[in-house]
């Protein structure tokens, strides 16, 4: 019996030891990172080593400089703008797709689910010349419009996913008692979407916060620079001073860290919804 | 209810309005202009029909870039899968606080990308850096690990792999938990071996899951973007550049308009035929199981 019992504590050994192997692995560059924005630019010590004396220079630098308090509201403005524009056309179209199984909309569900695969630089060439035709180069609405458009496809596979699973006879009792197609999905479909929606907001909250690619082409005014662009400023042209970029680059990822510590339930959940078939 | 659900398609014209300018009409025009020698800005340009596409198999730096993103996407596939099936089952093993350590290993996606690879630079970087400083406590010279640049292709799967491990867990810790206990129990009651176990009930229950995953790692390798842009900008030469950053290269920086539009629809053309052949091949070993 006592031989049973040491076993086990052996065995759970094992596995504290190898969770906190894994946990320092994974957490490694963001402790780097923060233990760095908080040296001074002529520390020389290790990277690894913990701050003498925690310095907060690095930091009122950056809000000092205000470039990156402009990226933060850039950010935002961005990411909030294109969820509510694929929330809103994403929720509607999935509702006919996921209702109405005629050819015709097979085939428009089969081209947006196929358009899902398509890296959005290869078709580069393209969006730059539509954007520079319609002026929406250095605009907002520019990348607004781009972003959507490419995150819409997930958008509706989810909601369609989501809908085909509310059962139709709520559909036609609410058709028998008089209700139009658009009151019937605000009133019936719309408020049980909500489990979706959050998985939507997480999933392409993400996505868009951390957008370079499109951005890069698109925002080329400094003041409409998003995070992702002030932090690839700070590290590339800022000179050596990579204790202000680490700095800046702490603030750039804190909110969603933040986020996710707590709501990770919701991410994770989201994650699995989006990669396994419904 | 006919004419309802004539009504009811009005709903997806917004999205489809959405998707054919900002999508399927940009595809359009990347496709015509790759018929083309333009150089992205100059009002005249004249076709030259299939010239861009014959260039590309003599391009020593777009067979370069199309060999990386094949190590990318497939090299992060292989790691990615391989160690998020044994996070899984290390995490599904139900130890107390094994929910501690998911936290930590799916955390990283939070970060960009592009960040994450200028974090990195610090871990590679010749003067300072940490492998260095490690590599030194065994009396090992420095390296320069980005100067060569099949290590930086290395280092960037490997790091990509790192970063997104996460997605592979979770699907696959998802999986795990939907096999019934009673199956295993009564192969270990039959006398089976666990490889036995695994290979013969696990493995089959699990394919959804493996599907799914591969999918998805395979699409994000293939992509692989930002991360360059960070940590190898592509260099030394071209050597560490994926087709997805070729295609950026040779429009803004050559000024090669239309050569980078063949880039792109030839990306395009590839990335859907491998999700498509593995889509197509998992759909039939399901059935077949």
């Amino acid at each position: 019996m006592e031989k049973k019992v040491k076993k086990e504590i052996v065995k759970d050994w094992w596995k504290y030891l190898l969770g906190i192997a894994i946990i320092i692995f994974h957490i490694l560059p963001i402790y780097v990172l923060i233990v760095m924005s908080f040296k001074t630019k002529t520390d020389s010590s290790s990277l690894l080593s913990f701050p003498q004396k925690i310095y907060t220079g690095n930091y009122t630098k950056v809000f000092e400089a205000g470039t990156l308090l402009s990226a933060v509201k850039n950010t935002l403005i961005i990411t909030v703008c294109v969820l509510l524009i694929e929330i809103a056309v994403g929720g509607l179209a999935a509702y006919p797709l996921a209702r109405n199984k005629s050819k015709g909309n097979n085939l428009v569900k089969g081209v947006i689910l196929g358009i899902m695969m398509i890296p959005s630089l290869s078709i580069l060439v393209g969006v730059y010349s539509l954007l520079v035709s319609i002026h929406g180069i250095s605009t907002l609405w520019g990348i607004i419009l781009v972003s959507s458009a490419f995150g819409l496809p997930m958008t509706i596979y989810l909601f369609t996913n989501f809908i085909s699973a509310i059962p139709v006879s709520l559909d036609e009792a609410s058709a028998i008692d008089g209700c139009s197609v658009t009151q019937t999905f605000f009133s019936i479909i719309l408020p049980q979407l909500k489990p979706v929606t959050v998985t939507i907001i997480i999933l392409n909250g993400v996505g868009i916060w951390n957008e370079y690619a499109y951005s890069l082409y698109v925002l080329q005014k400094p003041k409409l620079y998003t995070l992702t662009l002030t932090i690839s400023q700070y590290f590339s042209t800022g000179g050596k001073d990579v204790n202000g970029a680490a700095a800046a680059a702490s603030i750039a990822i804190f909110p969603l860290i933040f986020a996710y510590i707590f709501l990770q339930k919701y991410f994770i959940q989201g994650t699995i919804d989006s990669a396994v078939k419904g | 209810m006919k004419k309802r659900y004539l009504r009811m398609n009005l709903f997806y014209i917004p999205a489809l309005l959405l998707i054919l300018s900002f999508v399927l009409g940009p595809l359009a025009e990347a496709f015509r202009i790759s018929f083309t020698q333009w150089n992205g800005y100059s009002q005249d340009y004249k076709y030259i029909g299939f010239n861009n596409y014959i260039k590309l198999f003599s391009d020593t730096n777009f067979l370069l870039s199309f060999r990386n993103t094949i190590i990318y996407g497939f090299g992060s596939t292989f790691f990615q899968n391989i160690l998020g099936l044994a996070y899984a089952v290390f995490l599904n093993s139900k130890f107390k606080g094994h929910s501690i350590v998911r936290t930590f290993i799916y955390m990283p996606i939070m970060i960009s990308s592009l960040i994450m690879g200028y974090i990195i630079y610090f871990f590679v970087q010749y003067n300072h850096g940490i492998f260095n400083e490690i590599i030194g406590l065994f009396g090992m010279a420095p390296i320069d690990w980005m100067a060569s640049g099949n290590r930086g292709v290395i280092i960037i799967t490997l790091m990509n792999s790192w970063q997104y491990v996460g997605i592979a867990m979770v699907i696959y810790m998802a999986g795990l938990q939907n096999i019934p206990a009673m199956y295993l129990e009564a192969a270990e009651i039959d006398g089976a071996t666990p490889w036995q176990r695994f290979r013969h009930i696990t493995f089959p229950l699990l394919l959804p899951s493996i599907s799914s995953a591969v999918v998805l790692n395979l699409i994000g390798g293939l992509k692989l973007y930002d991360v360059i842009v960070s940590l190898s900008g592509g260099g030394p030469g071209f050597s560490t550049h994926s087709l997805a950053s070729y295609v950026s290269n040779q429009y803004f920086k050559a000024q090669n308009a239309g050569y980078s539009a063949s880039v792109g629809i030839f990306t395009f053309l590839f990335i859907m035929a491998v999700s498509n052949i593995f889509t197509t091949y998992f759909n039939k070993k399901e059935v077949d199981m």
